[in-house]
């Protein structure tokens, strides 16, 4: 019989209830912790001028440039982007481009 | 069916560790314990078992391996003693906190320094509270029964903390004695399979072990692992009477030797109680009412049932084969008395350090120790308290 | 199959955002290339060494990890994922695992050079099926940039300070990958996120799929520590590989093959100068720092080289 591991995301879990050893049974649930907030600058997009040559997915340090069912680039995921630029820096065709949050 | 042989503390062990067919056997060499791994590396060798045997280079990273192993879903076993229990203290807090029921053949020897390879129990007793449970054993018989029961005690859903068997270094790992075995399929079924609810190597629920921990989650933590230790005599108890069923051989918290009436008593661990209780013999055959507690489960430490023990004891010396260089006594000491503070006042304690580094314990010394019992039980005055016995003075 | 990075995108995703690490920091960028190389239908256990990596992605209550995930201590990641890999062995020969799992363990120069080099040399004497990846920023940077062995010559670290006398680190840094290479283990690299990263990802993949025990030493530039312009990440690596400070290296059975020979070998310079770390050595008097350092990596770079035969 396999016990329920009891994994509270919640600040006020008692002891009784907290996984043992500290153990985390939801594989990658960092996604709901958003990190967008620590952005001070934010990366544009320019649909026209990107060419989808998928150089900017891979110098993302925090996953946020999604990629969809046919392998092109979608608009960055804001909850987690910090805003870094190095996406921008990378982009050949000037279609990311760095402005105030 | 059982079976008798004649086997060293430590063969018994590897036995114990062939019959439990452990998944993983992560160790490295040290004396006394390195008879162990090196049984067990043949047992592999010779396909006895279908053990990975991991040959890592230092303790540290046998304690490693064994809690990557434990937390990828293996049954895990290894050996060590001393300086090599010292080199695992961090990943003995780590497995322990973890909840990896991870077992330990604990050879107890000196730790340094100086280096010294005979036997004390300065080893095992520093990791007291690095929060594995602690089993000791008084010869071959109990080293092997233990190591059987550690496994079990360990793997209970109540309580995933790992064990130590402990055992004294050359008295009991390397001198031969009569030994009764259980058969292999016997262990098999008393110990069971191993299938943790939550593991490594479960593609279908990955899992992520060790997190950072911060204010918000860790008190609680620590306050589960608590619990842990103390649902853990229950379950010691329950383990004890199933084997007591397959063997008929009876395990509790500790041993209580002549204990019904006495007036003066020893505390004591491992080997030393065999000399001991020579001396209690004789002495009850001089119509001395004397007793002895020999102490099984050091961690978690059996308050209640001890004071229940002593409480009609008049004068009591806890023997101590380690010192805590606290200037106030062993720490077998410091755990009778606090349990016995505001349950059962009345009875005069005093402390000995003995043994250390291999010190032979003679008879002679033991007696002196009852005698001085049976003077303090008539006088009433206690005179010093944190003493020594076998050290030149 | 060829390296596409069209096709390279396609692969889930291994690590989530939501992890802490530092805006900019060249660590997440190399664990995705590496995760990107497992086979989409295999499952991985990656291990980690303490540090900032492993602090920043497994705070509980949550975890960036979409595969299994392991940490336990800083100088011990090798060891700890040999266990899980043993582990592994006997499971899969009593039928309780049915597909396929591989075993990564990352450390941080530090939990690698230092303190966690004799975990890791046991790890892969053994030979276990795993692969070790070091993503070297050159410092302890999770406690606040103090050198390690893996810190360049003359940088300024909090713990090697360019000082009035001391000129910041006065060693040479040590040769990691060429020791691990002499551990005769099958396969050893050493790569950085360049370009469209087809040299990390192929060394991944060999190191993930090659079986017995792999090593792979990452450059990973820390924007903080090494004090340059966060958005400078992928700029700091290509000038690493041209001035051959960081040079692209594979030992694939005892054979050496240098992946990349610069046309055009700039001078060190051009790396150290847009450093913070470096500063010191562009003040007036000091020139011979940079002397030595091109020396250094002028004779680390015939050498290898000459290894290559």
């Amino acid at each position: 019989m396999r016990r329920k591991l009891k994994l509270s995301l919640d600040s006020d879990v008692t002891w009784k209830e907290i996984s043992p050893g500290g153990v985390i049974s939801e594989a990658g649930n960092a996604e709901k912790f958003k990190t967008g907030d620590w952005r001070s600058i934010r990366p544009v997009w320019i649909v026209e001028k990107c060419t989808q040559c998928m150089l900017c997915f891979p110098v993302c340090p925090d996953s946020s440039i999604p990629v969809d069912a046919e392998g092109k680039r979608t608009e960055f995921d804001f909850d987690h982007c910090k805003g870094c630029g190095v996406c921008a820096q990378v982009c050949p065709f000037d279609a990311i481009e760095m402005t105030e949050n | 069916m059982a079976k008798r042989d004649r086997l060293s503390g430590n063969e018994a062990v590897a036995v114990a560790m062939r019959q439990i067919n452990p998944d993983v056997v992560a160790a490295f060499p040290i004396t006394p314990s390195t008879e162990v791994p090196q049984y067990f590396a043949s047992f592999v060798a010779d396909g006895k078992v279908d053990t990975e045997f991991i040959p890592v280079e230092s303790e540290h990273s046998a304690m490693s391996a064994c809690i990557g192993a434990q937390a990828a879903g293996a049954r895990t076993i290894t050996a060590t003693s001393a300086n090599g229990l010292a080199l695992m203290w961090e990943m003995l807090y780590i497995a322990a906190s973890s909840r990896l029921p991870v077992t330990l053949a604990a050879v107890n020897r000196a730790l340094s320094g100086p280096i010294n390879i005979n036997n004390d129990h300065s080893d095992t007793m520093g990791a007291r509270d690095s929060g594995w449970i602690q089993l000791y054993g008084e010869n071959n018989q109990e080293a092997y029964d233990n190591l059987i029961q550690a496994v079990k005690i360990g793997e209970h859903p109540d309580v995933m903390l790992p064990v130590m068997d402990c055992y004294d270094g050359f008295i009991t790992s390397h001198a031969v004695e009569n030994i009764e075995l259980l058969e292999d399929d016997e262990v098999k079924a008393f110990v069971g399979e191993y299938n943790p609810d939550f593991y490594l190597n479960d593609r279908e629920n990955p899992i992520s072990v060790g997190p950072l921990d911060s204010v918000s989650h860790y008190f609680e933590h620590k306050r589960l692992q608590a619990e842990a230790m103390k649902n853990a005599k229950k379950v010691i108890l329950e383990v004890a009477a199933e084997f007591e069923k397959l063997t008929g051989r009876k395990y509790g918290l500790f041993e209580e030797y002549m204990m019904e009436d006495a007036e003066i008593a020893i505390v004591v661990i491992n080997s030393t109680a065999g000399t001991a209780k020579e001396v209690v013999k004789s002495l009850r055959a001089k119509g001395v009412k004397a007793g002895l507690i020999k102490i099984r489960v050091y961690r978690p430490f059996p308050v209640d049932e001890i004071v229940k023990a002593l409480k009609k004891v008049k004068a009591l010396a806890v023997l101590d084969k380690c010192d805590s260089f606290n200037a106030a006594g062993g720490p077998l000491f410091t755990d009778v008395t606090s349990a016995l503070y505001g349950r059962a006042d009345g009875i005069k304690v005093i402390n000995y350090i003995y043994g250390l580094g291999g010190r032979d314990v003679k008879t002679d010394d033991i007696e002196k120790v009852y005698e001085r019992l049976a003077d303090i039980a008539k006088t009433g005055s206690v005179g010093e308290i944190y003493n020594y016995f076998g050290v030149r003075e | 199959m060829a390296y596409n990075l069209k096709e390279a995108v396609k692969r889930p995703e291994r690590l989530t955002g939501g992890h802490r690490m530092c805006a900019g920091c060249g660590a997440p960028v190399v664990v995705r290339t590496i995760l990107r190389a497992i086979k989409p239908e295999d499952h991985a256990v990656i291990g980690s060494a303490t540090g900032c990596l492993e602090v920043s992605t497994c705070l509980y209550p949550y975890t960036a990890w979409k595969d299994s995930f392991i940490h336990s201590a800083f100088e011990n990641a090798g060891a700890t994922i040999s266990g899980a890999e043993a582990a592994y062995n006997v499971m899969k020969k009593k039928g309780k695992i049915k597909g396929d799992i591989k075993f990564i363990a990352f450390g941080g120069d530090g939990g690698t050079y230092d303190i966690g080099l004799q975990s890791l040399s046991g790890a892969m004497e053994r030979g276990h099926d795993m692969v070790y990846v070091c993503y070297d920023n050159g410092a302890y940077m999770n406690t606040g940039i103090q050198r390690s062995s893996a810190t360049p010559t003359f940088a300024d670290t909090t713990t090697s300070p360019a000082g009035s006398v001391i000129p910041g680190k006065t060693q040479l840094k040590k040769d990691l990958t060429l020791i691990m290479a002499n551990h005769n283990i099958p396969y050893v690299a050493q790569s950085a996120p360049i370009g469209n990263f087809k040299d990390l990802h192929e060394k991944a993949e060999k190191a993930i799929y090659t079986p017995g025990a792999a090593f792979l030493n990452v450059m990973a530039p820390c924007p903080r520590g090494w004090r340059y312009d966060t958005p400078m990440l992928m700029q700091i690596c290509k000038l690493a590989v041209d001035t051959c400070i960081w040079p692209l290296f594979e030992v694939e059975n005892g054979k050496y093959k240098v992946n990349y020979k610069p046309k055009n070998k700039l001078p060190v310079e051009e790396f150290l100068k847009v450093q913070g770390r470096f500063r010191h050595m562009f003040k007036k008097g000091n020139e011979w720092m940079i002397e030595k350092f091109q020396k250094d990596i002028d004779e680390k770079w015939e050498m290898l080289l000459k290894l290559e035969g």
